[in-house]
């Protein structure tokens, strides 16, 4: 049913129809809508769950942790600060390979403090193991919470649905909210492999020496390498139970004669295909790839969709620093070695919440049809430097 | 739930924490956590902090429990088992008791807030630390549960600071139950866990557990360290029934504190050709306010 509503609450309500048995969550911003959802609708009966308070984002990582190792399907929500303090049991979880899920309201990382959008905070555990889908708007953050728990489940890894904060979590927009049939006939019950339980006495967590370690972090990593296949199947087994289109690995825009390509992850999509309508216009032929799974980096996909591309710039809301543009690097991987006359530009933007606007936009794109940029960050404002950078 | 006073005071053997573990001869942990698994009995979840207590008992592939065993991190076994009860509860699969264990940095220093949530939530969990008095695990350094005066690899002169109270600590969160144990007797550990665990909520057991290798003991002086540590009143053993203190075990035949720092090389600084420093009566200080606090 098509209900006008807020970003966390069409979340908050899907995840609820999901079944989830243990929540446990401690308040940021600009996540806290969603927990609050989730605990009126447990306080109210509506949600057969435990919804377990707790006293930093630290524990709440490690209840989830100990209710998904005694079998519960498990959920939890933060962003930023929140995340960063979960570091540690964030890469324990993925060790352990228990399939939990995580909302990242995706915020800015201090100092200087800031509440306001971009993807620093998700990219702190792109390596820690976990399965990372970004969604493009409401409806696609709603859709990704349902399919969550099947990938997650399906292939023992946790996975974090990371949405934009703010843009997404406080807009409101029409989001088509499924019944609950319709996601039980989608998400069958939680099947646990291995849980502790004394019926069956087994040890979960046991330390491994320079004899095991390694094969341990192999397999998670081709763990998360074939789970690409089943991302995949859950799209598109979503797109045929619900008739729409949501998730996956990547997804294009006018891509097909794109003189230009323009890569992103998240919100910023929307801006950008409306750019690319009115350039279109014009008679400019720039085109978009989303990535929507980050981990597991689709590089057979991003390579099979831009082979024959020539202009390529990834626009992203995260920056490495001392380095550059993090999906940029991606990106410029997903090519082999030795292929020539390949411009990729990488730009930095957004971050802290910099608006990034169209016109800013259509600059970049001006630019790269000269020259290939190594690295630029859009929309700085050069009299603040001027004051401050030596 | 009831129990019978045939069975609190059964002393029981199931070897469920079993032989096969790499810990130190005389270890005061690894006989606690024997104790403990044995009393808890087999419908039991060990959720465990990093520590020496992992370390010897759970390397991959042949960890010694005989009951389901959880370990992630160093500060978060109270939070971990807060989830597992919380999944118990929801998934209707108890009664089952959860026990969180962890050593004294784990507990009262790294793992202080987590266990302070689990307390103060309310959750159905027995959680015992084992007091060895500093980070043993990494070498001997000193934790806040290090005593006044002992030696440690980062308090090489000598502990300047006096034991952080976690007992009284664990009491003030309203929780329904805590109490003090020691290795030695076995008896008065498993009933306490037994008791512990018919008690509905949160239950804090803090056992004295040495440490020949960081105290400086022989291997086989555990037991005997363990009866000084009581005799000279620097351990008091009692049990907190929503915040009351009871059954404080008295000490007939108080003995001074040098009986028990003598046979410790962690204190052996203390003594100066033989003779005691003044450290040494500012630790019997400690004693005889012991003393006077619970009447001994």
């Amino acid at each position: 049913m098509l209900k006008y509503l807020e970003g966390s609450h069409a979340v908050s309500q899907v995840v609820a129809m999901c079944r989830p048995q243990v929540i446990s969550a401690y308040p940021i911003t600009p996540q806290t809508h969603i927990v609050e959802d989730l605990a009126r609708l447990v306080g109210e009966g509506q949600l057969d769950a435990e919804f377990i308070n707790v006293e930093s984002e630290f524990s709440a990582a490690s209840v989830v942790l100990g209710a998904a190792a005694a079998g519960a399907r498990t959920y939890t929500t933060t962003t930023s600060q929140g995340l960063l303090l979960m570091n540690e049991v964030i890469y324990c979880i993925a060790g352990m390979r228990l399939p939990i899920v995580l909302t990242c309201a995706n915020r800015a990382i201090s100092a200087p403090l800031n509440i306001w959008n971009d993807h620093s905070d998700s990219m702190t555990v792109r390596d820690a193991g976990w399965i990372q889908l970004h969604a493009e708007d409401n409806q696609e953050a709603a859709d990704l919470h349902a399919q969550a728990f099947k990938i997650a489940e399906q292939t023992s890894l946790p996975l974090m649905v990371c949405m934009d904060g703010f843009i997404l979590t406080h807009a409101f927009e029409p989001v088509d909210i499924p019944e609950q049939k319709e996601i039980d006939a989608f998400l069958p019950p939680f099947k646990p492999q291995h849980i502790v339980d004394p019926r069956w006495p087994r040890a979960l967590g046991l330390y491994a020496d320079p004899r095991f370690y390694m094969e341990t972090r192999y397999i998670l990593h081709r763990a998360l390498e074939k789970s690409e296949q089943v991302i995949s199947r859950v799209s598109a087994d979503f797109a045929k139970s619900f008739g729409r289109e949501s998730g996956g690995l990547i997804k294009t825009y006018n891509l097909e004669d794109a003189e230009v390509v323009i890569v992103t992850m998240g919100s910023i999509a929307g801006t950008i295909k409306d750019l690319i309508d009115q350039l279109s216009e014009e008679g400019k032929k720039v085109g978009l790839l989303q990535i929507c799974s980050f981990r597991p980096f689709p590089k057979q996909e991003v390579y099979r969709v831009l082979k024959d591309k020539m202009n390529i710039v990834v626009l992203e809301k995260s920056v490495s620093l001392g380095r550059g543009g993090i999906l940029a690097s991606d990106i410029r991987w997903s090519f082999p070695r030795g292929e020539k006359g390949r411009s990729i530009s990488s730009y930095i933007a957004g971050l802290g919440g910099r608006n990034i606007s169209t016109d800013a936009l259509r600059e970049m794109v001006a630019r790269v049809e000269k020259e290939q940029v190594d690295l630029a960050f859009l929309s700085l404002n050069q009299e603040i430097i001027a004051e401050r950078d030596l | 739930m009831e129990i019978s006073a045939e069975e609190l005071n059964r002393v029981e053997k199931k070897n469920l924490f079993a032989s096969g573990h790499r810990a130190c001869g005389g270890c005061g942990q690894a006989l606690a956590a024997r104790l403990v698994a044995d009393a808890a009995g087999e419908n039991t979840i060990a959720c465990v902090a990093t520590g020496c207590l992992e370390i010897f008992s759970s390397p991959y592939p042949d960890p010694n429990w005989r009951i389901p065993f959880l370990h992630s991190l160093f500060e978060n076994v109270s939070a971990v088992a807060s989830g597992v009860e919380a999944a118990y509860k929801i998934l209707k699969k108890g009664p089952v008791n959860i026990i969180a264990q962890g050593g004294d940095g784990s507990t009262a220093d790294i793992g202080f807030q987590s266990i302070s949530g689990m307390f103060e939530r309310g959750h159905n969990v027995l959680y015992i630390c084992y007091d060895n008095e500093a980070y043993m695990n990494t070498g001997v350094q000193r934790s806040s549960f290090t005593p006044y005066g002992a030696k440690t690899t980062t308090t090489p002169m000598g502990n300047r600071t006096r034991k952080k109270n976690l007992p009284m600590l664990a009491a003030d969160h309203g929780i329904p139950y805590v109490a003090t144990a020691t290795v030695d007797d076995y008896r008065d550990l498993q009933r306490k866990v037994k008791k512990a665990l018919t008690i509905e909520g949160p239950k804090y057991l803090h056992v004295l557990a040495p440490c020949p290798l960081g105290w400086g003991h022989g291997g086989d002086l555990t037991v005997q360290i363990c009866r000084l540590a009581k005799a000279t009143c620097l351990f008091p053993v009692f049990e907190i029934f929503y915040g009351e203190i009871s059954n404080i075990q008295k000490v007939p035949q108080k003995l001074p504190v040098e009986e028990y720092l003598r046979l410790q090389a962690r204190f052996k600084h203390l003594f100066k050709r033989g003779e005691p420093t003044k450290i040494v009566a500012e630790i019997q200080e400690i004693a005889n306010q012991n003393i006077a606090r619970f009447n001994l």
